[in-house]
């Protein structure tokens, strides 16, 4: 019911939203209570306690006023610890992603965000997502600070060069939806927008598919390998059908070579990966990669980590700071010799490993 | 002879004699705070001009007057101006270092030359951040975020360092001030007795000596980082640009008490004598400043809750910060309190201090919003924080400000303004206010983000009613500009206390002499015993209530 009274402003689309704004609901008639009744006591008193010109000084001499002060501190204390409870409970729930949710990878950059769906689909400021399924976006830079904000859905995510931040929802309408960048990023920072589109989910399936498809028959470009194991030949010439130009393919999108997960795989046999690694559980000079993703694994020196995309990231660039127990330092680094590309191919791949 | 002539001197009130070479070099403590004031305030102008530029840039989306890289840069000046320039060194340096020594009896700070020096260090830095205008400026905005600081071009090095330059200035008018107050003391000045002024400035001063060497050393690394690419904080070289936040934040908080709690002195101050009444509380909120200033330090990161930090790290600065709303209650129910059965004179000073307790009241409840985290996902980084620290800043300190500079105009230089007009001035100002800035919660509420140069059409009647408060404010201050000018040259004379202030500087001549008092006062009673009868033989009757 408060909930209603003083809403934000906004639709709520998103599964977390109404929580959102029921605290903010809370929060703002704590805060109009708080402000009548100081400011009501403030132009009470300066209208009832008028300066007389007869006796212009007669005032009683009150120190202060202990109880009623004490009352109101503690009342205050609990008032405002109920709000800093509240919203760390509603906080974990925007901060932790669901498992199992649909994946979709952004990259902010000045002055645009890319998405790149886990099929290799790649889209330009316009994102299209599924009604009622957890939907989870695993966000880089590759350049400056950038933030990811929906409004309509409550959440925002600063997405910072060097890492990923991830940002999850679950949207209860459909309907195309505003996203903004909200850290200050330079010349175009308030033109870095964003449309986020919410079908349904059978709407949805049948919008990937179409891609999946055309991208097979060779109507979009593809790796020669995918080519190879369909059967489908490319063109009869023998060029690479990656000079074919695109039909029926949107003017919001391009068209990849292949998926991450394919170009991540191409990539782990041309840079050596595999001359350490294996991906069938058989350990070589350094630990197998398959299905360690989504686990917790023990360091040198006790200590746990979980393998998620900020730890694979982390071990490509800089190896020898969190050792898997049993091994020896001897990876080398592939910062600067692998682009963030690249490197988010690879980290698709490993998870495509199994978990 | 000689002996007269000697003693005429002596009468000579601190604005008399000397030419503009004896201003330079002088190590008179007011003397320099009117240098400081008039310094800050010329920051205020060009400030609030900049401002102004904003305002008129934003009353319609698209191009309006500038092009983005300029609108960029205008907001980053704006901002770093008005902090550094006009709203940290305002109150202490100006209206504290003339009031801070008389307050306590005593004839001049602790290091006059020091003071001095202060003073020309700030002159120093503002002067570096003024040439890097005429350089290029620079537009990363005042927080100067990595990597975009190290990667953009501008003058990023020479307003570091005027940052830099400055920071020194704070922090050896903060050692000056705490010796003063621990040793400069008159007989009978008791802790207990001293005015809430003291107390503020106090707990201001130690937090600037213990937190502005940190944005010093934040400003080198910036330095450091474009200059010799040490990659501290450029991820490309495997630095960390998050940690910029915290080294930047770890100072930038305390800073915005640094600027409100000397704020809140003017206000405990103003508001007992233009009520007639012993002020409620005095002790909670002396132990309020200090606790402030403590907690202060602990919750810088809810600057960036969003900022991929961990949840344990939320978690803890959200609740810490959620503590600091404890010691600010205590003050403004004080403050209300103090006016509970008081006679209150509706001068132009008391209305600035009542207009600060009805803003920052506003700006403090939406500090609330803002520390819980869930909404903070929401809000941050929008119009809504924009909001926020408008009210705190302006409402609070502004008015703080506005407050001691009206109720104090008659000590320091011993005439009178028009009291009509400064009224008027207020109105414009408060209004105009509420104006520009309580829209912004709304805009940002429903999704506007900040630093938007240009914005969608569902925005814009937002912010013409916005930009046309703006216009109230700078037609506010023009007024106040001409009165009070109009005061220092034909003001009417005045007398030696127009407020029958009970507090010690009301005690020296208006304006105050060289050496401020003839004889070293004598302390028996705290500056707040209104509402007292003497009866003679010392003994004081209340109407205890």
């Amino acid at each position: 019911m408060t909930g209603l009274l003083f809403q934000m402003g906004l639709p709520q689309v998103s599964t977390i939203a109404p929580s959102v704004d029921r605290l903010y609901s809370f929060l703002f008639v704590i805060s109009l209570i708080s402000f009548v009744g100081t400011i009501g006591a403030l132009i009470y008193f300066i209208v009832r306690y008028r300066r007389s010109i007869n006796h212009p000084d007669k005032t009683p001499y009150i120190e202060g006023h202990p109880m009623l002060e004490t009352a109101v501190m503690v009342g205050f204390f609990i008032i405002t610890m109920i709000f800093f409870y509240w919203g760390w409970v509603d906080y974990k729930k925007i901060r932790k992603s669901p498992p199992n949710a649909l994946e979709v990878n952004v990259m902010g950059r000045q002055w645009a965000w890319e998405f790149e769906y886990t099929n290799g689909r790649k889209m330009l400021n316009e994102v299209v997502v599924p009604k009622g399924q957890n939907v989870k976006f695993i966000m880089g830079s590759s350049d400056v600070l950038h933030s990811f904000f929906i409004p309509e859905f409550r959440v925002k995510q600063d997405v910072v060069p060097g890492t990923y931040e991830y940002l999850w929802f679950n949207a209860t309408q459909t309907g195309e939806f505003q996203v903004y960048c909200a850290e200050y990023c330079g010349t175009s920072h308030s033109g870095m927008l964003a449309k986020l589109k919410v079908v349904e989910p059978e709407q949805y399936r049948k919008w990937q598919k179409m891609w999946e498809w055309e991208k097979q028959l060779g109507l979009s470009p593809t790796s020669e390998a995918t080519a190879a194991e369909k059967g489908t030949a490319p063109s009869p010439t023998g060029l690479s059908s990656a000079a074919t130009a695109p039909a029926g393919t949107k003017p919001a999108e391009t068209t990849a070579m292949a998926s991450p997960v394919e170009r991540g795989q191409k990539l782990f046999k041309e840079k050596g990966c595999n001359a350490c690694h294996t991906v069938t559980g058989e350990k070589l000079v350094g630990p197998s990669l398959k299905g360690i993703f989504g686990h917790e694994i023990e360091l040198e020196g006790g200590q746990k980590v979980l393998v998620d995309e900020n730890y694979i990231r982390e071990t490509i660039v800089d190896p020898n700071r969190k050792i898997v127990k049993g091994y020896q330092p001897l990876m080398p680094t592939f910062k600067g010799t692998l682009s963030d590309d690249e490197i988010n191919s690879l980290v698709a791949y490993i998870k495509s490993l199994g978990t | 002879m000689a002996h007269a002539a000697a003693h005429a001197e002596h009468h000579k009130s601190y604005l008399e004699g000397g030419g503009v070479w004896s201003w330079l070099t002088t190590l008179d403590h007011k003397r320099i705070g009117i240098m400081y004031l008039f310094t800050t305030i010329a920051a205020l102008f060009v400030g609030g001009v900049l401002a102004m530029m904003i305002r008129i840039e934003l009353f319609s989306p698209g191009h309006t007057i500038m092009g983005p890289d300029t609108y960029n840069k205008v907001f980053t000046l704006h901002g770093a101006i008005m902090i550094f320039m006009f709203l940290i060194p305002v109150i202490p340096a100006a209206l504290g270092n003339f009031f801070l020594p008389i307050m306590l009896g005593a004839k001049d700070v602790a290091f006059p030359r020091l003071n001095l020096a202060s003073y020309y260090i700030f002159v120093g830095g503002a002067v570096l951040a003024l040439f890097s205008l005429i350089h290029g400026g620079i537009d990363t905005g005042w927080t100067f975020y990595t990597p975009y600081s190290i990667r953009t071009a501008g003058s990023v090095i020479l307003v570091t360092l005027a940052v830099f330059i400055m920071g020194f200035s704070s922090i050896l008018t903060g050692l000056n001030f705490i010796v003063t107050i621990h040793k400069l003391r008159a007989p009978g000045l008791t802790v207990h007795r001293l005015p809430l002024f003291v107390w503020a400035v106090y707990a201001t001063s130690i937090i600037q000596v213990l937190a502005t060497p940190v944005i010093a050393i934040t400003m080198l690394l910036l330095t450091m980082e474009r200059v010799l690419q040490i990659g501290i904080f450029d991820p490309k070289l495997g630095g960390d640009p998050v940690l910029f936040q915290h080294f930047f934040w770890f100072y930038s908080h305390p800073a915005v008490y640094i600027m409100i709690v000397p704020g809140m002195g003017v206000i405990s101050e103003v508001l007992t004598v233009f009520s007639r009444k012993k002020i409620s509380g005095y002790q909670a909120i002396a132990y309020s400043s200090l606790g402030i200033a403590f907690v202060g330090f602990l919750s810088w990161g809810h600057h960036m809750f969003i900022s991929g930090q961990s949840p344990l790290a939320n978690l803890t600065f959200s609740f810490l910060t959620m503590l600091v709303a404890i010691p600010t209650a205590i003050k403004v129910f004080n403050w209300t309190a103090t006016l509970y059965k008081g006679s209150i004179w509706l001068t132009t000073p008391m209305l600035y201090a009542l207009a600060f307790i009805f803003l920052f009241t506003i700006g403090g409840l939406t500090g609330l919003f803002l520390a819980s985290l869930s909404v903070d996902v929401h809000l941050t980084d929008t119009y809504f924080v924009v909001a926020h620290f408008h009210y705190v800043m302006v409402g609070g300190n502004m008015m703080a400000f506005l407050a001691g500079l009206h109720y104090w105009w008659p000590k320091m230089f011993g005439k009178m303004y028009s009291e009509f007009w400064g009224r008027i001035s207020w109105a414009l100002i408060f209004l105009g206010f509420n104006v520009t800035f309580m829209i912004q919660f709304y805009l940002g509420q429903v999704g506007m983000p900040r630093r938007y140069y240009d914005y969608l059409p569902q925005f814009t009647t937002g912010n013409i009613i916005s930009s046309i408060g703006s216009w109230m404010i700078g037609l506010g201050f023009i007024i106040m500009t001409v009165y009070l000018t109009y005061s220092l040259l034909k003001g009417e004379k005045a007398p030696d206390n127009p407020w029958a202030s009970k507090s010690l500087e009301w005690e020296t001549a208006t304006p105050p002499t060289l050496h401020n008092f003839e004889k070293t006062p004598v302390v028996t009673h705290d500056p707040y015993e209104y509402g007292v009868v003497e009866v003679g033989g010392g003994v004081k009757l209340g109407v205890k209530s």
